[in-house]
């Protein structure tokens, strides 16, 4: 069990994370310097995973795989029989290979994406959840009233779309494949992976033709 | 166990409040943070089940109230101190205490692109025949474990249906405890809104969980 805590109690007990406690940055930075002089990690090393998450990953990622997957039914078809490996043909996933499933929206059905849990997130197509994502807020009521958090991101479905909650409690990473919308028929995939966002991904929006 | 971590279903936490342009960090020390606890996860002893559990038993105040990557934070420490990986009067003086030699870290600059994405496979080969096939009806077990589990309240109890075999995977129950892998077979499990929260949802509304074999019984 946890021992005795020390918290610094002078942060904002808000729930979006903005505010940032300038007691805890010093914390952190204490204990960064005491790992590395132990020898216990590598700065270099720190540098380059904050790097990574700040600049590499993210949503744009999965942007390319749901835009080749409205412009290539042959690639459709097998990221929806074996998402894992055919996102690794986009060729982003180093030597990691995480068990992805990809679940599709249509007219009739719409798929949103959650962790009840912790905050379990497909980080290798689009990066770092947000701060929502991870909110007590959504987590709480996606699998309830997921028609409710829908429409806290302006989306209403009718009562004639089936909606499916996907609660990510094992190492399986889902993400969402949205519809294409109508009026991008003539746009190649380099323009259409413009169009796709991250929360589309989540599956708490549409994608929308420019 | 049953933790505040379980939010399936609750209410009273308000609307969902999207960041409009929100960034990768809202400050340096949360990529920090994050970087630390990836390294950290090199080093035997730790996992990521026994990092989930670590966040899980926060004091319930402290879990809801800190921001996310303050959780992360404090659990980290907290897994390191329960682990002997430094001493609280390390963490006080930011010293190495004297006479404890310097270790050599396993991930270093020079390989650590391979630890940048979050998880490898916890998929495991063995040999197991699968008790359940898709299509089967099952009831999720009315189990309270005191200890680390996957096995959400809300659907406790619940009946649902078999949706897809993921073939065996390494158990959280036991992982997070140090006690072995202990792979099962993992499930999609279907259960219908209205099974789960009554006759006014959607009929055609569903949630999908991943659930391990010892979780569920037939039904």
């Amino acid at each position: 069990m946890s021992g005795e805590h020390h918290h610094d109690h002078d942060h904002d007990h808000d729930h979006g994370g903005q505010d940032i406690p300038s007691a805890t940055a010093l914390r952190v930075k204490a204990l960064e310097s005491l790992l590395v002089e132990k020898g216990l990690i590598d700065p270099a090393a720190l540098d380059a995973i904050v790097d990574a998450y700040e600049t590499k990953i993210g949503p744009r990622n999965g942007a390319r795989v749901v835009a080749k997957a409205w412009t290539d039914p042959a690639y459709k078809a097998r990221l929806m029989q074996d998402a894992s490996s055919a996102i690794s043909e986009i060729g982003f996933t180093g030597s990691e290979r995480p068990h992805m499933i990809v679940v599709e929206n249509t007219s009739e059905t719409h798929n949103l994406v959650v962790c009840t849990l912790c905050s379990c997130y497909p980080w290798l197509v689009l990066g770092l959840p947000p701060v929502w994502y991870k909110s007590t807020a959504y987590r709480s009521r996606a699998v309830i009233d997921p028609r409710g958090v829908l429409n806290d991101f302006g989306l209403t479905l009718g009562d004639d779309v089936a909606v499916r909650v996907w609660d990510s409690t094992a190492e399986t990473r889902y993400l969402v494949l949205p519809e294409r919308p109508e009026g991008t028929e003539g746009m190649d995939e380099e323009a259409l992976a413009a169009l796709v966002t991250r929360d589309s991904m989540v599956g708490v929006a549409k994608v929308v033709a420019p | 166990m049953n933790g505040v971590h379980d939010l399936g279903g609750m209410h009273g936490f308000g609307p969902v409040r999207p960041e409009a342009n929100e960034p990768v960090f809202h400050a340096p020390w949360e990529g920090r943070v994050i970087a630390m606890r990836r390294l950290m996860g090199a080093w035997p002893g730790y996992n990521i089940d026994a990092g989930r559990h670590a966040i899980e038993r926060l004091p319930p105040v402290d879990y809801l109230g800190f921001t996310y990557y303050q959780k992360w934070f404090q659990s980290l420490i907290d897994q390191m101190i329960a682990s002997g990986t430094i001493t609280p009067q390390e963490l006080t003086s930011g010293r190495n205490a004297a006479g404890v030699p310097v270790a050599t870290p396993p991930i270093t600059i020079a390989n650590v692109a391979k630890s940048i994405a979050p998880v490898g496979s916890f998929q495991r080969d063995t040999g197991a025949n699968p008790r359940f096939t898709a299509g089967d009806t099952v009831r999720a077990r009315n189990i309270h474990p005191e200890g680390h589990t996957r096995l959400p309240r809300y659907v406790r109890g619940h009946i649902g249906t078999i949706e897809r075999d993921h073939g065996a995977h390494v158990l959280p129950d036991s992982n997070a405890h140090h006690q072995g892998e202990a792979p099962q077979t993992l499930y999609t499990v279907r259960f219908a809104a209205r099974e789960l929260w009554g006759s006014a949802r959607n009929e055609a509304d569903a949630v999908y969980l991943d659930l391990w074999e010892s979780y569920l019984d037939p039904a």
